[in-house]
């Protein structure tokens, strides 16, 4: 990489990073939706720069586009005051484990990823298109591939089975939980 | 591409993002009048009207900013630039002719759609920040339209990726034959009206529903922020438009004239497809929130992914 690109590299690392503490330290909770668009949005400019195109533009269409626009609709549909909500907080304790648990987490990605990845060195010639991306899912991993999608399609059923009415047996959390 | 020629692109690109919509608008004011029996605006400017859009601009200009008291002021400012940015950002993936793209992109058709998707979350922001049941239950329609018609609009989308064997918009226009226009009809009806849902225009205008919840998400903007919408609006059916063109009508291509002229045959189908966009609200009434999910879900989805199929098909044994 150029210095150049290692600069906004660098910012948009920066940028991810604030922003998705801000996501979590936030006392506004359609803030944190807000700054989660942010942060989803700097990674896909690290992607970028790190010459998978594709991925990107898949990131900005699939979690800015849709996830975050679901987020905001079941905030919005459930309660979204604005202004500090005061019960959005949590006890020191509390802070304290979950900030252990992201560290432990992130710790543990890193190593993955520089023990998987130390020794790369991205091509700058070339472009992580389509093409490159269709090329190794659809030949060297499809099988993993399938798999997700069979697991994807049981989720999608099975979310269309609980949210029916009309078939005997389906809804039955919600009796159990005191009916509508 | 040097700078000097980057900046005459990107100076054109900004005429066209200003002077486009205010052109649709125009066209709006007098086709529907006329579709109504109505003249529309006859004195600004002298000539039928032509400078309407010139002075409304103005008068949205000297009007005040109004900030309601309960609202959260950050948000509420910066939703209008969210609604209008992402337009801008497609119409410059737009070839306009043969390699007069502003930017070009190896995978234009995608990044088209993840930008588009993202001014949606403009409304939703303006809606939320306002302090107003009436806009978020706008923003709320608009959020739950999208969601809806996303999935027919990048099905459609995809079958001309495949029929074409590629993500780049100035590809898919040199892929395109006449014969396609048949090939990809359904695909192409699909992608206009998953459109027009995404851009709330009627028969899909329940988010600004005027006789219900008095424009939705846009009732406490007033002046320039309230013109943003606006602008945001007509930007969206000119993008629409430009993108129909571009993936379904050939784009630059006409069977004469199009040496050179290829940006003209553009502008042309651009500004048609834009007529029946304006066509369609006024004939056609609004759709009551059921019709408009089983539209999607019950109808457009299963075409789409017929359309899929059918391009499939044609693509192997072909």
């Amino acid at each position: 990489m150029n210095a150049a690109v290692t600069v906004v590299f660098a910012l948009l690392g920066v940028l991810a990073v604030g922003s998705a503490l801000l996501v979590v330290t936030t006392r506004q909770v359609v803030h944190a939706a807000l700054w989660l668009v942010v942060a989803l949005g700097a990674v896909a400019g690290c992607y970028l720069l790190l010459r998978a195109e594709f991925v990107a533009w898949v990131q900005v269409l699939v979690y800015v586009g849709a996830v975050v626009v679901l987020l905001l609709f079941a905030l919005m549909l459930t309660k979204a005051p604005i202004g500090v909500s005061e019960d959005l907080d949590a006890g020191l304790a509390q802070r304290v484990v979950a900030a252990m648990v992201a560290l432990a987490t992130g710790a543990l990605l890193v190593t993955v990823l520089v023990d998987g990845f130390s020794g790369e060195v991205i091509d700058q010639g070339a472009t992580g298109g389509a093409p490159a991306i269709g090329a190794s899912v659809f030949r060297s991993w499809v099988l993993p591939f399938e798999v997700l999608s069979v697991l994807l399609l049981a989720a999608l059923v099975g979310a269309i089975v609980l949210s029916r009415r009309d078939v005997p047996g389906a809804g039955a959390a919600d009796s159990v939980a005191g009916g509508r | 591409m040097s700078v000097l020629d980057l900046l005459l692109r990107l100076v054109l690109l900004l005429a066209c993002f200003l002077v486009l919509p205010l052109v649709v608008g125009q066209i709006e004011h007098k086709a529907m009048a006329h579709m109504q029996s109505r003249l529309g605006p006859m004195y600004a400017g002298g000539f039928h009207g032509w400078a309407q859009l010139v002075a409304d601009g103005v008068k949205f200009a000297q009007k005040e900013d109004v900030l309601p008291a309960a609202a959260d002021p950050w948000v509420f400012r910066l939703a209008p630039a969210l609604a209008l940015l992402p337009y801008l950002v497609v119409l410059a993936l737009i070839p306009v002719g043969a390699g007069q793209a502003v930017v070009s992109a190896d995978v234009g058709i995608f990044l088209v759609l993840a930008v588009m998707g993202i001014g949606i979350i403009g409304t939703v922001m303006a809606g939320w920040a306002s302090a107003n049941k009436f806009s978020v239950l706008g923003a709320l329609r608009a959020a739950a339209q999208l969601l809806s018609y996303e999935l027919p609009l990048v099905l459609a989308a995809a079958s001309v990726a495949m029929a074409a064997g590629t993500l780049s918009l100035p590809g898919i226009v040199e892929a395109w034959r006449p014969w396609w226009l048949l090939w990809q009809l359904p695909g192409a009806l699909i992608f206009l009206v998953a459109g027009l849902a995404e851009l709330s225009r009627s028969p899909f205008d329940m988010p600004v529903a005027e006789s219900e919840i008095i424009f939705g998400a846009y009732t406490e903007y007033a002046g320039l922020r309230f013109a943003l919408f606006l602008l945001a609006e007509y930007a969206g059916i000119v993008v629409l438009g430009a993108l129909t063109t571009v993936l379904f009508l050939g784009g630059w291509k006409w069977p004469f004239l199009v040496g050179g002229l290829g940006w003209l045959w553009t502008l042309v189908k651009t500004l048609a497809v834009a007529f029946l966009v304006i066509w369609l609200r006024v004939s056609l009434p609004r759709l009551r929130e059921d019709q408009l999910q089983r539209l999607a879900w019950a109808w457009l989805v299963p075409l789409a992914l017929v359309q899929l199929m059918i391009t499939g098909v044609v693509r192997v044994m072909g």
